[in-house]
């Protein structure tokens, strides 16, 4: 049987401003009928570079060498009407986003009928009937009605199944997935991996996958490809890609994945039961305000919680479960709750003014998700760390503050020299670390951290975790960890808060959520996270399936 | 860090280094124009062999509407003034309108732009619509009523210069005030804002400190612009006889206005010059500022290719920037 893709020695430069960027190196891959190749790699890795390179999706700055030989044509070579026939007739794409990929101003029948239409003669009649009979096909239900809807009627799930929709109506031999669950929650995502499964195992349509998250791989994947900055380090079938990875890349990337159960073996911290909680949520209750005459939106609805001196909570939920809403408003950024009560540092949240507040905000550190945009891109480093200690008098400007910077630098194990560049001259966990160094600045007694590692690598990921264990073991503040990630939360945690659509459905420790999990969902959402071992989570997969026939 | 790396990051320095291909050559022309426009201004007095009120010299009177000579390389005016000397001497009034028009609009706009975005709410909805009102005004209509009120209409230089930049700067600050308005709102939706404000910090060190350095991008593009449209207001006012007197100063919208008879009968150099002097100098600043917005944006810039040997195959364009990105996040990644 001849292989549907076959790439060979691709090599791919992109011309930007800082000189030329050699993306892709020698990259060679072969892709049998019915079969999932993941491709797995690190941001800038040249992953996603390589999956547009076989529908040449590149940005005209792209220049490739080597042969992307797709049913035993070259799609480099090809002319741009020759392209075009290709494209979606033989090979097709899933998106990362789903809710930009669809076009928010026509119907969904209307956006599948237009890859029909590109490829051959068929009638209204025809087309919308096509368009039904593939959104049956992908798991929505009452396609007869829904075809007739607009992308926002849809959930984000339903929307990346109506992306594999489209790709799937001109049955297509290959589907290059990039990223295709990253945007999705975990109890989606495993929808959507059983989808593709299913489209493989039914259409026979061998699949590309493009993912960083080793869970899915282990979902999905037949065959694996790692990249290392843009070459191809290894290349082996799933099990043994995970048993006995032979590259040393490959080893550390899968030591570095966080795995849940990683804290049963640390001893649980002492904390004093008298001490006044630096963070007491009563009945909180934060909802938005609607657009006029309609009703609003309660983000938060009756959560209680506290966190004492010293102590890490961790906060999970999926998107739009309220958990940053909590973290904004205990640091007094954004809406003030609307009910029930709120008490930080001794301050009722509700009514504080301003002026009243700002004392107390030496005492709170904040960690943001993206350290990419959390700095001012002007300032450098140092200016940026010394900026709460000259907002709070402690030093006259970011000159006289210098000292106490390399101290903060140095505790984040960052050479002090960095004080002197931009942000953008560091790498993302570089910056994620002076975010945590200007949070310190102050020694603050609480810190909230929103999803301080979900932009960064996995392998980035696991240091920043392992350094902010370490500043918490060291300087004692207490913690709100907000994460989505449930083996995250689980290795820094003392405690764990799941939060389900804006109520708090469970509450306990590490081993006491974790290991028995009494609420539904949060037993749903353990089922849903993919571990990063094929054949464990083959079983895994099973009890999910088992819970979802249950509800 | 040093001068050198500095002098790289000022702006039209840095674009130009930026630039490349047509995109460059555009560059170039514009600075070049304006480089000449400037020398001109600066060394007005050293470069016209006539000043531009000057009817004698040693040898008598200037005759009227002569013709280009060795004497008068660009012939003489109807009123007997030197075409070339006029022509010179008028950078400088151009060059006074600009700097007085932006200087007076551009820091009320980027004031009241900071303070309108960041702050929002009913002060914000009232400048808005005042901007609005405003900027619906015809600018030449405003020019000459400023210039009635503050002279009766006929003039010296300075009464002429601020009539003229006065009416600018109004119609200019509403431009101000958008750009910088729009950028604060959405400056102000970033995390290095809530990351300050977080830590304490008080409004005015979050406009000033965070703010506004971020917001002035855009500032050095409708700065360009908006210098044209100073020199066409200023030509238009001289020309529909709102101008300055010919003994104050030298101004190309007057000798235009002065011109028009001359045209019929034959007379070009009188209107030719000055009236090519305005269309150059608009466009020199022009190509400026079009291609410094060019440059702003990564989609427009261009790049040089890069370097390969055949066999090559040149992508086709993508609106998708990911990739790019993607790419220069790599260049950009040192691993941690």
């Amino acid at each position: 049987m001849t292989d549907v893709l076959n790439i060979r020695n691709l090599d791919v430069t992109f011309a930007t401003d800082g000189g030329d960027v050699h993306a892709v190196r020698d990259v060679s891959l072969t892709v049998a009928p019915g079969e999932v190749l993941a491709i797995v790699g690190e941001s800038g890795s040249g992953k996603s570079v390589t999956a547009r390179t076989i529908l040449r999706l590149l940005p005209a700055t792209a220049v490739t060498r080597g042969a992307v030989i797709l049913q035993g044509t070259d799609v480099l070579e090809l002319s741009g009407s020759r392209l075009r026939e290709i494209r979606g007739t033989d090979v097709a794409m899933v998106f990362q986003e789903p809710s930009t990929a669809l076009n928010p101003v026509f119907t969904v029948g209307w956006q599948i009928a237009e890859g029909l239409r590109a490829h051959g003669k068929y009638s209204k009649k025809q087309a919308r009937a096509k368009a039904i009979e593939i959104l049956e096909k992908v798991g929505i239900p009452e396609p007869a009605t829904r075809v007739d809807y607009y992308p926002h009627q849809f959930s984000g799930g339903q929307k990346q199944r109506v992306v594999i929709a489209m790709a799937l109506v001109l049955d297509p031999e290959l589907i290059v997935a990039d990223e295709p669950t990253t945007a999705l929650d975990v109890t989606v995502q495993a929808e959507i991996l059983d989808l593709l499964r299913r489209v493989r195992d039914e259409f026979g349509t061998s699949i590309v996958l493009i993912t960083h998250n080793m869970g899915v791989v282990a979902d999905l994947a037949d065959r694996v490809a790692v990249m290392y900055q843009g070459e191809l380090v290894e290349e082996a079938p799933v099990q043994q890609l995970f048993s006995a990875p032979t590259a040393e890349y490959t080893r550390n990337l899968l030591a570095a994945v966080p795995r849940l159960g990683s804290s049963v073996t640390r001893a649980p911290k002492q904390l004093d039961p008298a001490a006044t909680p630096v963070v007491v949520a009563t009945d909180l209750v934060i909802r938005y305000p609607g657009r006029l005459g309609g009703a609003g939106f309660t983000a938060v609805d009756q959560v209680s919680f506290s966190i004492a001196p010293g102590e890490v909570l961790g906060l999970v939920g999926e998107s739009g479960s309220g958990k940053t809403t909590i973290g904004r408003a205990i640091a007094g950024l954004g809406n003030r709750p609307t009910g029930g009560s709120l008490v930080v540092l001794g301050h009722e949240m509700r009514n504080v003014s301003n002026a009243a507040f700002k004392p107390s905000r030496e005492d709170i550190g904040f960690v943001f998700q993206d350290p990419a945009s959390s700095f001012n891109p002007l300032l450098t480093i140092g200016e940026a760390v010394a900026e709460p200690l000259v907002v709070h008098g402690r030093a006259k400007d970011a000159r006289a503050a210098a000292p106490r910077v390399a101290e903060l630098l140095d505790a984040v194990r960052l050479p002090t020299s960095y004080a002197a560049r931009f942000p953008h001259e560091l790498s993302g966990g570089q910056r994620q670390r002076a975010s945590l160094a200007r949070s310190l600045a102050l020694e603050p007694k609480l810190l909230i951290a929103d999803e301080p590692t979900s932009a960064l690598d996995v392998s980035v990921q696991a240091t920043v975790l392992e350094l902010f264990a370490e500043l918490q073991r060291q300087f004692g503040f207490a913690a709100l960890f907000i994460s989505h990630d449930l083996a995250v939360v689980d290795m820094l945690a003392d405690r764990i808060a799941v939060l389900y659509r804006g109520k708090l459905v469970e509450e306990g420790t590490g081993p006491e959520v974790l290991g028995s999990p009494r609420h539904p969902y949060t037993q749903r959402l353990l089922a849903s996270l993919p571990v990063p071992d094929p054949i464990e989570q083959a079983q895994r997969r099973e009890t999910l399936r088992l819970l979802r026939e249950a509800d | 860090m040093n001068i050198r790396a500095l002098w790289y990051r000022l702006p039209v320095i840095r674009q130009l280094r930026q630039a490349v291909g047509l995109q460059r050559g555009m560059l170039i022309a514009g600075l070049v124009i304006v480089g000449i426009f400037l020398l001109t201004a600066l060394f007005a007095p050293l470069i016209a062999p006539y000043g531009y009120s000057q009817l004698r010299d040693e040898n008598g009177g200037f005759d009227a509407q002569q013709p280009p000579s060795a004497e008068h390389i660009l012939g003489t005016t109807v009123g007997g003034y030197d075409v070339l000397s006029r022509v010179i001497w008028g950078s400088r009034t151009a060059f006074l309108v600009i700097v007085i028009a932006v200087a007076l609009s551009i820091f009320a706009g980027v004031l009241l732009g900071l303070i309108s975005g960041y702050i929002g709410g009913a002060l914000d909805r009232v400048l808005v619509v005042i901007a609005d009102a405003v900027y619906a005004f015809p600018s030449l209509l405003l020019a000459i009523a400023a210039s009635i009120a503050i002279s009766g209409g006929r003039s010296d230089l300075w009464a002429g210069v601020f009539s003229a930049a006065i009416s600018i700067t109004v119609v200019f600050i509403p431009q101000y005030f958008r750009v910088i308005r729009a950028e604060t709102a959405r400056i102000k939706a970033e995390a290095y804002v809530d990351s300050a404000k977080v830590i304490g910090t008080g409004v005015p060190r979050i406009m000033f400190r965070h703010v506004l350095r971020n917001a002035t991008r855009t500032l050095p593009l409708i700065f360009t612009l908006n210098s044209s449209e100073a020199i066409l207001t200023l030509a238009g006012l001289g020309f529909l006889g709102f101008g300055i007197e010919p003994t104050s100063a030298a101004e190309w919208g007057f000798d235009l206005n002065k011109s028009i008879s001359d045209v019929t009968s034959g007379i070009w150099w009188t209107a030719l010059f000055p009236g090519l002097a305005i269309v150059l100098v608009v466009l020199g600043i022009t190509l400026v500022g079009e291609s410094l917005n060019d440059l702003a944006d990564p989609r427009l810039r261009t790049r040089r290719r890069a370097d390969s040997k055949a066999p090559v195959a040149m992508a086709e364009a993508s609106v998708n920037e990911e990739g790019l990105d993607g790419a220069v996040s790599i260049a950009k990644e040192d691993r941690a």
